[in-house]
């Protein structure tokens, strides 16, 4: 691949859509382990520990989706600048409606919503994580004195506050809008597009966009229901 | 001869003397327009106007008026070729409004179609790029062979078909909210990476007519396909994801 190939949109678009195909995998295993809180917490617990302290997931797959966000982030701000550059003087009158979804022309401010809501998850859960096992050394996933792990007691203590429910209900219908065009997308720009399995990726993605946000919201609003009995 | 009730419309109008003039859009009050008008016969008819008052017509591209040709083009009620579908702006009938209506016609926008005058913008961007690889070379020397002899799978000879109908007017680029040429330079792509006789070029046509459409200051595909929606040709933005396809086969080895 020349550099000057690399420079072209079309390969910004396919990182893009590789980056974005990459965090739907890893979005899904997220909500599978976070499910394992609503239906069996020692699970939950168990699982947690393993993700947090495995060496593999720790140094090698946490840093590769680190990339796979920045990568995605980096590229949706630089593409934005083109797409922006490419029409200098807007329409008096337009009707864009009449030819396409609010959501795919809108990736960028569900996005930008996606990003600033990672800020907040990164506050709530990463940072304090980070500090617990490598600034204060303590790799026990235990709380001083108790007996089983954590994790399910400090998700339960996040849940507990209604602003954060509302921030974390609406930052999931951003996540659905931003899929709901995202998914079929990302196939569609690394060149997938053909009668015979395409009304199939758009079916899935339609179905992955709704109901993965959807089980996040649940699983937010059963911790702070069940804290709040 | 119809007997239709004529309508009376409100055209906004953009218009601007030249490339560096700042336009803007003027009103035009038109009384008894006949429905069974075009979209320019109704414009040529505020032309006739404009003349008889002394004032400038109003400049706007057009030809074969058939449909066929591409030099219509025109923004029409927030739309590329108005409100119709797999239509141009010249296949387009008063009958598609309501009297009393007001009609909005700007110029196709994008920073790669320069306004000229009014209406008029240059497109020869879409030119360069097809001069870019848009072509199969063949040697004119009088024993070419017939194309007919070579055997093509039918479902690749109807796509390339579909491909090769872009008459190139830019209403994809208009539609699309990047103003992405996109589909216009995956159609032209398309028709010759179906057909064996362009397979020779394939790596180097791509390759070329990407990087020419992005010097040319189209923006990116964002896949909203607002631009098959408004072809007029009805093309299908699986053409991109072949260009796309082809692209990324050649940057492997190219």
């Amino acid at each position: 691949m020349s550099m000057e190939n690399s420079k072209t949109s079309i390969f910004k678009k396919v990182l893009m859509a590789l980056s974005g195909l990459f965090l739907l995998i890893f979005l899904l295993q997220h909500f599978i382990i976070n499910f394992l809180s609503v239906i069996n917490p020692d699970a939950f617990n168990d699982v947690s520990h393993f993700m947090g302290t495995n060496p593999l997931i720790q140094f090698i797959m946490q840093p590769i989706l680190m990339l796979g966000v920045v990568l995605h982030l980096v590229m949706g701000v630089v593409i934005e600048q083109r797409n922006r550059a490419a029409r200098p003087i807007k329409y008096a009158y337009n009707k864009p409606d009449k030819n396409s979804s609010w959501m795919s022309r809108n990736m960028i401010i569900t996005g930008v919503m996606v990003i600033l809501f990672l800020g907040l998850h990164f506050y709530d859960f990463w940072l304090p994580e980070i500090k617990t096992k490598f600034i204060d050394g303590d790799f026990s996933g235990k709380l001083a004195g108790a007996e089983g792990y954590r994790y399910f007691t400090e998700l339960q203590h996040k849940f507990m506050s209604p602003v954060r429910i509302i921030i974390y209900c609406l930052a999931f219908v951003f996540l659905a809008l931003h899929l709901l065009h995202g998914f079929q997308s990302a196939f569609q720009t690394v060149g997938l597009n053909h009668n015979k399995y395409t009304p199939t990726i758009k079916k899935i993605g339609n179905l992955y966009a709704v109901l993965i946000p959807l089980g996040f919201i649940f699983i937010a609003v059963f911790h702070f229901i069940n804290a709040s009995h | 001869m119809s007997t239709e009730k004529g309508l009376n419309i409100t055209l906004k109008v953009w218009r601007q003397k030249n490339a560096q003039a700042k336009g803007q859009l003027d009103t035009y009050e038109m009384k008894d327009v006949s429905p069974n008008n075009s979209f320019l016969e109704m414009l040529d008819i505020l032309n006739d106007d404009l003349i008889n008052q002394g004032d400038n017509p109003v400049a706007f591209d057009h030809d074969c008026r058939e449909g066929i040709c591409g030099a219509c083009s025109l923004h029409i009620n927030g739309e590329p070729h108005g409100p119709g579908r797999n239509v141009t702006t010249c296949q387009l009938h008063m009958r598609e409004f309501q009297d009393g209506e007001t009609i909005y016609i700007e110029p196709f926008r994008a920073k790669a179609f320069p306004v000229i005058k009014d209406l008029i913008v240059d497109r020869s961007a879409l030119d360069r790029i097809q001069h870019a690889g848009g072509y199969i070379s063949v040697n004119t020397s009088g024993n070419t062979q017939d194309a007919n002899a070579i055997p093509i799978e039918k479902e690749n000879a109807d796509k390339a078909f579909d491909a090769a109908t872009c008459i190139g007017c830019g209403a994809c680029v208009a539609a699309c909210k990047n103003a992405s040429a996109s589909l216009f330079v995956s159609a032209k792509v398309s028709q010759f990476a179906l057909l064996p006789q362009g397979q020779v070029e394939a790596k180097d046509r791509v390759l070329n007519m990407v990087k020419q459409a992005e010097a040319e200051g189209f923006g990116p595909c964002s896949n909203t396909g607002a631009c098959e929606i408004e072809c007029p040709k009805g093309i299908s933005i699986e053409n991109i994801a072949r260009m796309n396809r082809e692209f990324l086969s050649a940057s492997l080895t190219k």
